[in-house]
């Protein structure tokens, strides 16, 4: 069955965005991410235009981190405190993303800057949770317990000034490294159209040594305000959000996060971190494989301005 | 107003019997063409996916020898709107591919579907194809003219525009698309892209009797979203503030309710 996207002004088939979008909340609900770093990849494969893939994956994204966080509260496992913090580096990163954004559009590089920022964080993220999680395997395999966080063990991030306690992840930190991560992220997010999901769950755990259980809620808090940020700038400054797509693709997203999560819960932690950073990887090679093999038409088009 | 339509059908009825009578008053009279569109727009709803639009015509004064022999040819061509366009050239940078040379065009029809009655090259020659801008092939891409390039870059590029457009399904050749009903009705289908750009259309259609170009006609055709996906795209651009805080909203309820729909813990 076809369906018209207004937006993007093409017709495509509706299934195919359901189960896509299945899919993605399926592997989104089992590892805690929003599933945007798949989605927007997955989008401009099937032929959207990169630019409303983008800014319609950050659209997306919002339901599926949204469905998550809902069960997190309910757990008690979102720290609202750090969220917040990480919230306004978030929208000054997201701000300036989306500005650079635009540029790139009008110096016709955006794509080419979309798909290596895509293969850059993915290969990088994907490739250290591998090295990681097989660690990890390796020791309980050994017997040894595994030990994420240390206590009395500090690294440089916790010598920074400007400290302050984070009850519910047991934490007293500056708040410079999160502000700068959540800045990070929300300058990813508006060029990637992701809500940073896969960068923000391992730099939790890894920098700032926030306990696993509160990382997932905490980050799918900051991704739903993210992303939504995101989603009304794209929307504002370039007209490229595409509710007709968003909406297929979220019925699909929610419906496969609930089960996914369920499938999750039948996995240990290091096999789900495994499994996401092969998934991850994969993604990564498969953008960084359109970048250096010789495309098969060497020209494209765009809608210039009008004088 | 009768009376006089009546007295002018009369004259050209006596005309075209005087025309076959003798080969002299033919060129006195030559052939004109008509076209009709069963519709005069295209609605383009949620379950658009490219439609043919048919038209009809007629070839007027026909003479009926040159019909009889098949010698009468009809192009007919439906060209969107026109529209400047980059094209953006890929060249590979410290092994990575990257956009680096373009070249802008002018007036571009976003959208260029042709019927025939037969093969190109059966109707007429390149050198008039070329003249009326007619085919995927010969039609003018207008360059932009603003940087100063050489003529093998810029028709190099020129034939990339046309490649893309045909490989997008965007510009379409159908060749026989047009058939003869009788001696001088025929009927024309034309190929809707699923993609097709919204706005107003021209339908061209030229004859040509014994390989040589007689008379063009054009009407209009308007594409346009219907009422629902006119009013998405009309407030994604109009009340951009509102649209994006409604995609938020329409995110969150959707994750609210799938959560209460679909729970599994």
């Amino acid at each position: 069955m076809g369906i018209y996207l207004p937006i993007a002004e093409m017709a495509v088939n509706v299934f195919v965005l359901l189960a896509m979008g299945a899919a993605v909340g399926f592997l989104s609900g089992m590892f805690g991410v929003g599933g945007g770093f798949l989605i927007t990849p997955l989008l401009i494969f099937y032929n959207i235009p990169p630019a409303i893939a983008v800014a319609t994956g950050a659209n997306q994204v919002i339901a599926a981190s949204f469905s998550g966080a809902l069960s997190h509260i309910k757990r008690k496992t979102l720290d609202f405190k750090l969220g917040t913090v990480l919230l306004i580096g978030g929208v000054v990163g997201s701000t300036v993303g989306a500005y650079v954004y635009a540029l790139l559009r009008a110096l016709g590089q955006l794509d080419l800057f979309i798909s290596l920022f895509y293969v850059v964080f993915l290969s990088a993220v994907g490739g250290l949770m591998l090295v990681e999680s097989l660690n990890a395997m390796r020791k309980t395999r050994a017997g040894i317990a595994p030990a994420l966080k240390k206590s009395g063990q500090h690294n440089w991030i916790h010598r920074l000034p400007l400290k302050m306690r984070f009850r519910t992840s047991k934490l007293f930190v500056s708040i410079i490294p999160i502000l700068a991560l959540g800045a990070g992220i929300g300058f990813l997010a508006a060029i990637m159209g992701v809500g940073g999901g896969f960068l923000m769950v391992p730099a939790l755990i890894y920098l700032l040594k926030v306990p696993t259980n509160v990382v997932v809620g905490t980050s799918l808090f900051q991704i739903i305000f993210v992303s939504a940020y995101t989603t009304i700038i794209h929307a504002v400054a370039n007209q490229s959000v595409d509710v007709v797509l968003a909406f297929c693709l979220m019925v699909g997203g929610v419906a496969g996060a609930q089960y996914g999560a369920k499938a999750g819960q039948k996995l240990r932690g290091e096999q789900l971190r495994a499994l996401l950073a092969l998934l991850v990887l994969a993604v990564g090679l498969r953008l960084a494989f359109d970048l250096f093999v010789e495309p098969n038409n060497v020209y494209s088009l765009t809608a210039a301005e009008a004088e | 107003m009768r009376r006089a339509a009546l007295s002018i059908l009369a004259i050209t009825i006596m005309s075209l019997g005087f025309a076959s009578a003798t080969s002299a008053q033919q060129t006195a009279n030559p052939e004109t063409i008509e076209i009709g569109l069963s519709m005069d727009h295209v609605m383009i709803t949620a379950g658009f996916s490219g439609t043919d639009l048919t038209i009809f015509g007629a070839v007027d004064n026909a003479d009926p020898f040159v019909s009889r022999q098949g010698r009468y040819d009809v192009i007919v061509v439906l060209e969107g709107p026109a529209r400047p366009i980059v094209v953006r050239e890929k060249e590979r940078v410290a092994g990575i591919w990257i956009n680096l040379d373009s070249y802008k065009f002018l007036n571009i029809p976003m959208s260029y579907s042709v019927a025939t009655t037969r093969p190109f090259q059966d109707i007429t020659d390149p050198a008039s194809y070329k003249q009326l801008s007619l085919g995927v092939a010969n039609m003018y891409l207008q360059p932009s003219g603003e940087d100063f390039r050489s003529n093998v870059t810029i028709e190099r590029f020129t034939a990339a525009l046309r490649e893309l457009k045909q490989t997008t399904g965007l510009y379409t050749q159908r060749i026989g698309g047009v058939e003869f009903l009788s001696q001088n009705l025929f009927r024309a289908t034309l190929r809707v892209s699923p993609d097709v750009p919204v706005g107003t259309h021209r339908a061209r259609a030229f004859l040509f009797k014994n390989g040589v170009f007689v008379r063009e006609t054009s009407a209009q055709l308007a594409i346009l979203k219907s009422g629902f996906e006119r009013r998405v795209f009309e407030a994604a651009h109009q009340h951009s503030v509102l649209y994006g805080v409604f995609a938020v909203v329409l995110a969150m309820v959707t994750g609210w309710l799938g959560r209460v729909l679909f729970r599994r813990d």
